[in-house]
């Protein structure tokens, strides 16, 4: 178990996560102005998203779906009677006052997601998913002593998915959101890009001592927004409390913000906390009312998640838990080696697209998507391999060569005219070379110097360039040693 | 000409069709009422000349023999309330006292294309919170059975136009007797349907799960005409039932024996106005002489409707008007921080009123009172809702009177409480929480000459029996509806 070491004892963490999802739609949810990201400021604002008098919202039936969707990701309830609830409070992007959001009926109940991390698997409780509105965008640091309003973002979907108190290490807390990323997209519910603000999340961290019971006062962490600032907040503001503990102070519940530059979290100021949100129902929308038939009808046209694609590899692929993990992390990757392995070796793909290909991709700084290999052309490289065209050695080569051309391995090869030699005599006529320029060496064998056949072994592959296979090369080669 | 200014719209279409009168020979003739009754102060906004653009047209449509709507060429207001693309529309306050809407009101849009002429927008209190139209920002209106009285509110302008013939019918919205009240204060008719009837969109919002839109006119008949045009199904407001509208003219047969009239005994409280008792008898009596069946009945929760009506309202309104806030599309006066800005501004640009329900809605709804008052209000709400399905089992309408007195002097008025001024909407808020429809018709006069009203109470959606039976009375009533009217 993860935990921190205090002067005065072993501390454990409690943590939550409250994650933000933009939905993807073509449209925002109370109306039908563009949800896309990246337009020219307030170019995608309809008068519904900009509060105009007598504006009415209505729900954009697509975002019901995309919560449903992702409730049967999370393998959540959903629930068939759900509502909208007004949440007020003055802020210049909230043009509205208020923020239409679900408080006392969530679209989606309690769930769970299975996270994998060193201590092994286990299911985090999912508490609810509620469908809310985005605000709009305030911009500080463009005009002096002004502030700029963009409500392009304001009014497009939001699905926030509040998990229990369930985790308690930072890796725990990185693997949930790096699991409920991959949800999400191959749901495509969310294109759970952090850095462009479509995936937000606040991080709510406790301490208490090995074995307490009960709870301590929470700080909430405010706009927590990648995988690496979450574990680096969590762990941060644990020691931060645990500081305060072991001086003899108290924590107080409080909303804080994590400062990535400086390594810190904050308070925010008082009066940002002092909020009284006077929820109510939303007089303006009718309850969301689903009936179990349109229900199972998203179920039955589910794409497969994550976490039974990890299972499927394991059990049908033999793959190793962690390598289905990894290669499930995102839908893009999980096509690409569903592609690659047709008519090859799952396990020996597994190896090239986590090592070869992931090496090279981070390397040049490029997705999956942008790859210069097909799959095809990285199973078909795995085929040669197999068959015996070319070594392992080889194919090493072919393979920069194929990042280089995009060409298919077997043209490569080919070209190169890098096809392994299994002709016995010529590659007999070769150990017979390199046994008589050495006589030496295979003197010390004789005597008994077993490591140098290794040596021997670099030799010839050498003096093939590569060409010959290895184990061919070996037996060879004790039988030639043998004659002497 | 004079005489056209006191025409039905059913018999000015009749003219019109017989081609007898133009509607631009109609409209001028109520541009020079207006201007007479300018005294009144009922509208906020005259728009003379796109009334006479509209009479144009009208007129040429019907030269051309091209398609006619249901209303083309009769000149109508609007309550300042409706958003009308082009024209300013302030909900009679100075927050919006610039502002001019990109966009057209459903209600509006809809009467646009049954071929009304708009004359202009009419007063009514800010942000149609009040029953006096006292609180708009651009002055009171004048009540034209007395100028010394008030029209009623919130839709006064409305009412006060119709009484003088400054218009042939107005649009009003009801939110807890907006329409109902000044048609009884000012002797005019006028409907709040049943809630979810007419589209809400376009409309500067007060409480969103009361405010109706209705018409205000001179008869029941021209109330149904107006009605049926103004509803039905809005793809811009999900809370409109998807109902088709039925022509409300057909339900007027003029016959109303052996149906079942409800008479709630909680509406006759001690102390009740003599004068308003002796019209509600009245009205009774007729009903019986037409064959209708009287019975007493029960509306037990009554009594809870007022606070109950308060405090939903207020509570919605304080969310609904919180868009109000300097940043777009008000008015603003700057402040130092954000905050600031946000009090200058709507310091400024509230009235006293809107100020004060603001406060009472976002007090209901703070921490630590929501269930006491919030939560306890809904609760209630059900029950006076409940109330009324249980009554309909056994009667078709409920008849009571519209308001607890005539027209007040703007001397009593002024010198109310703000909770006094509140009481009365008492006969009025039950039919709106409830959300059941309900005809305001003046059935007869004070001793002292002022017009008083009765409220016709239907089933959810059943407006044609509200309108069967407001077409008897108002026949067998035989009110004089012209006012003494004073003009300037």
């Amino acid at each position: 178990m993860y935990t921190i070491q205090g002067k005065t004892g072993d501390w454990e963490l409690v943590i939550g996560l409250e994650v933000h999802c933009e939905i993807l739609s073509e449209s925002k949810v109370f109306s039908g102005a563009s949800a896309k990201f990246g337009a020219e400021q307030n170019t995608q604002v309809s008068f519904i998203d900009a509060a105009f008098p007598g504006m009415l919202p209505k729900v954009n039936e697509k975002c019901i779906e995309q919560c449903v969707k992702t409730g049967f990701g999370l393998n959540a309830k959903i629930n068939k009677y759900s509502r909208f609830d007004r949440k007020n409070y003055f802020y210049a992007d909230l043009p509205q006052g208020y923020q239409i959001s679900q408080l006392y009926y969530p679209i989606v109940g309690e769930g769970y997601i299975e996270v994998t991390t060193d201590e092994g698997t286990r299911k985090i409780g999912v508490e609810r998913l509620h469908l809310e509105q985005d605000a709009g965008k305030s911009i500080h640091d463009m005009v002096p002593g002004k502030s700029l309003i963009d409500l392009n973002r304001s009014g497009v979907g939001l699905m926030e998915i509040v998990s229990k108190p369930d985790m308690h290490s930072p890796a725990e807390a990185g693997e949930y959101l790096r699991q409920l990323r991959a949800i999400v997209r191959a749901l495509g519910t969310c294109d759970g890009n952090m850095d462009e603000g479509s995936m937000r999340c606040d991080v709510n961290v406790s301490v208490r001592k090995v074995g307490e019971a009960g709870l301590r006062p929470r700080a909430e962490v405010k706009n927590v927004n990648s995988v690496r600032f979450v574990m680096q907040a969590i762990e941060i503001e644990a020691n931060r409390q645990i500081d305060i503990y072991e001086n003899g102070g108290q924590c107080k519940q409080e909303t804080r913000l994590f400062d990535s530059v400086n390594l810190e979290t904050r308070p925010m100021r008082s009066k940002e906390n002092a909020n009284d949100y006077r929820y109510f129902p939303d007089p303006d929308l009718l309850p969301v009312v689903l009936t179990d038939e349109y229900i199972e009808n998203i179920r039955k046209n589910l794409p497969e998640l994550p976490e039974a694609k990890k299972k499927r590899y394991v059990a049908e692929l033999g793959l190793t838990p962690y390598d289905a993990h990894v290669l499930t992390l995102d839908k893009e990757t999980s096509a690409y080696f569903e592609a690659a392995i047709k008519g090859h070796d799952a396990k020996k793909v597994a190896n090239w697209v986590m090592g070869d290909l992931f090496g090279y991709l981070n390397k040049s700084a490029k997705s999956i998507t942008e790859s210069p290999i097909s799959a095809e052309n990285l199973g078909a490289l795995v085929g040669l391999i197999q068959d015996g065209t070319i070594s392992g050695k080889i194919a090493k080569e072919v393979f920069e060569i194929m990042t280089e051309t995009g060409k298919a391995p077997a043209v490569i090869v080919e070209e190169k005219g890098l096809k392994q030699t299994t002709d016995t005599g010529a590659i007999e006529k070769i150990i017979a070379d390199v046994l008589a320029a050495n006589m030496d060496k295979v003197a010390e064998i004789k005597a008994g110097k077993d490591k140098l056949k290794g040596w021997f072994v670099g030799q010839i592959m050498k003096a093939s360039q590569g060409k010959v296979n290895p184990a061919l090369a070996n037996q060879l080669l004790d039988k030639k040693l043998g004659e002497i | 000409m004079t005489d056209l200014v006191n025409l039905h719209i059913s018999d000015a279409l009749d003219l019109l069709n017989k081609k007898e009168i133009s509607s631009v020979e109609l409209t001028k003739a109520h541009l020079v009422e207006m201007e007479k009754g300018r005294v009144l102060n009922a509208y906020i906004t005259e728009t003379p000349e796109r009334a006479l653009a509209d009479a144009e047209a009208s007129d040429k449509r019907r030269a051309n023999g091209e398609k006619l709507g249901a209303l083309d060429g009769i000149p109508i207001a609007n309550k300042d309330l409706y958003c009308t693309k082009g024209i300013r529309t302030t909900a009679a306050s100075k927050i919006l006292s610039k502002f001019i809407p990109p966009y057209e009101s459903t209600v509006t849009q809809k009467l646009k294309e049954a071929g009304t002429v708009m004359l202009g927008k009419v007063n009514t209190d800010q942000f149609a919170m009040g029953g006096s139209t006292a609180t708009s920002y651009f002055g009171v209106t004048k009540n034209p059975w007395g100028l010394d009285l008030v029209p009623g509110g919130s839709s006064g302008g409305s009412a006060a136009a119709v009484a003088a013939g400054l218009c042939m019918g107005a649009t009003g919205s009801d939110t807890g007797g907006s329409i109902r009240q000044p048609a009884s204060f000012c002797g005019i008719t006028g409907i709040k349907p049943t809630y979810g009837r007419c589209s809400r969109y376009g409309i500067v919002a007060f409480a969103s799960s009361l405010d109706q839109a209705g018409p205000m006119a001179r008869s029941v008949k021209d109330c149904a005409l107006m009605l049926r045009e103004m509803a039905g199904p809005d793809q811009f407001d999900s809370t409109v039932a998807e109902l088709p509208v039925p022509d409300y003219t057909l339900a007027l047969t003029g016959d109303i024996r052996g149906k079942k009239i409800g008479i709630p005994k909680e509406y006759r409280p001690n102390g009740l106005n003599p004068e308003v008792a002796k019209i509600w008898d009245k009205g009774i009596q007729l009903l019986k002489d037409a064959g209708a069946e009287v019975i007493d009945i029960s509306l037990p929760h009554t009594k809870y409707a007022l606070p109950v009506y308060y405090i939903v309202a207020c509570a919605e309104a304080s969310s609904n008007l919180s868009r109000y806030d300097g940043v777009r599309y008000t008015t603003r006066v700057e402040g130092k921080t954000l905050d600031e800005m946000y009090e200058n501004t709507r310091t400024d640009g509230f009235g006293p009123e809107v100020i004060r329900r603001i406060l009472l809605g976002t007090f209901v709804l703070s921490a630590g009172f929501y269930d006491a008052y919030y939560t306890r209000a809904q609760r209630v709400r059900r029950l006076i809702y409940n109330d009324f399905v249980e009554a309909f089992k056994q009667v078709d309408a409920i008849v009571v009177p519209a308001a607890p007195t005539p027209a007040l002097s703007y001397e009593a008025f002024k010198n109310m409480s703000p909770v006094d001024t509140y009481l009365g909407d008492v006969f009025t808020t039950p039919a709106s929480l409830a959300g059941v429809p309900s005809l305001s018709l003046p059935i007869g006069l004070s001793d002292g000459g002022l017009p008083i009203g009765l409220q016709i109470i239907g089933k959810h959606f059943d407006e044609n029996t509200v309108f069967q039976i407001g077409d008897v009375l108002e026949k067998s009533a035989g009110f004089d509806l012209n006012p003494h009217r004073v003009k300037g």
